[in-house]
């Protein structure tokens, strides 16, 4: 028996085997899930021989969450290889360098604007995108970092984080009557292709090992991926508009 | 299944090609992937990830940036499936 046996999953985010997405594709399948995965642009080619690498070769439907016409025929896509989704996992990020390591205060709107469309916003697009699909019971599911806090080079993407939480919350609102469930995972840094293109990450970093109650190690992106696999389950219920963290404890503790 | 330089450094060609659109010919192992080539980060983990289902080998990500240029990534592809 497994935590996923019989769902249907649509998992966006997937680009390398070092990809959060990757290992919540890859557990998702071990429990019994069927998965789709989405991915866009030129991006498209790495995620299908990626996808060919799981347990499951996975099929992948073209997302571009800027793209009205993708998110229009999202479902449709998706159709052509499940006739339902469970579950939706956002793993979806972007911002231009101009606004991360240390540019906070030389940020111009239009980039600052295009890390909050595609790192916010999306959540809401990709939802109603997929909602044509959602059973009740389903779950979507979200990777932030926690937003409370201003962090070291991070920058507007922290602030694109803070609208995304909050996106998931008034998503939560208004997609809790039709029993669809929605919920953050807050992972401490994982040394992903996405982490690696922050200039500055390591300093990001800052010792979480060391701080962490039960250590953190930046290089396992397992634990964040069990915990959204859990999430997506039925284990959660009467759980929506939570943020989970998966961090070793450090959003905890004081020093 | 070992392969020659030669056939890596054609089934690489073949791979730079389909990723980028250069001929297969511009391919040669004295070229830089990005300073003759232009290749950027993501063609880049791209043509890396086809290459290893290709020749069946694993090029770890600390090793990617040693592979400055097409002979490079022939050498290393030809020395792990010895």
């Amino acid at each position: 028996m497994g935590l996923l046996d019989g769902k249907t999953l649509l998992v966006t985010g997937v680009l390398m085997e070092s990809s959060i997405a990757f290992s919540v594709a890859r557990l998702a399948q071990e429990q019994g899930a069927t998965v789709v995965l989405s991915s866009f642009g030129r991006q498209l080619k790495l995620t299908q021989a990626i996808a060919r690498r799981l347990p499951e070769p996975a099929p992948v439907v073209e997302l571009d969450v800027t793209s009205e016409e993708d998110l229009a025929a999202l479902a449709d896509r998706v159709s052509e290889h499940v006739d339902h989704l469970d579950g939706v996992v956002h793993s979806i990020g972007f911002a231009p360098q101009s606004v991360m390591g240390g540019n906070f205060l030389s940020g111009e709107w239009k980039d600052v604007s295009t890390a909050v469309e595609i790192s916010a916003f999306s959540l809401k697009s990709l939802a109603v995108a997929a909602q044509p699909l959602l059973t009740r019971g389903s779950s979507v599911v979200g990777l932030t970092f926690d937003a409370q806090y201003a962090w070291p080079v991070y920058d507007w993407m922290g602030v694109a984080k803070a609208a995304f939480e909050a996106t998931a919350r008034y998503l939560a609102r208004d997609l809790g009557p039709e029993g669809i469930r929605v919920n953050l995972v807050s992972a401490g840094p994982l040394r992903t292709t996405a982490a690696k293109s922050i200039p500055g990450f390591e300093e990001m970093e800052g010792g979480w090992p060391d701080r962490a109650p039960l250590g953190w190690d930046v290089s396992d992106a397992e634990p964040t991926a069990r915990t959204i696999v859990a999430l997506l389950s039925d284990w959660f219920p009467a759980t929506t508009a939570e943020i989970v963290h998966v961090d070793g404890g450090v959003h905890a503790m004081g020093l | 299944m070992a392969n020659s330089n030669e056939e890596i450094l054609a089934g690489l060609a073949e791979i730079v090609n389909e990723e980028t659109g250069l001929a297969t010919d511009a391919v040669q192992a004295d070229k830089s992937f990005t300073d003759d080539l232009d290749i950027d980060s993501l063609s880049m983990m791209t043509i890396v990830t086809l290459a290893e289902e290709k020749f069946e080998v694993r090029i770890p990500d600390e090793e990617v940036k040693n592979l400055t240029t097409v002979g490079d990534a022939v050498a290393f592809i030809a020395q792990a499936q010895a």
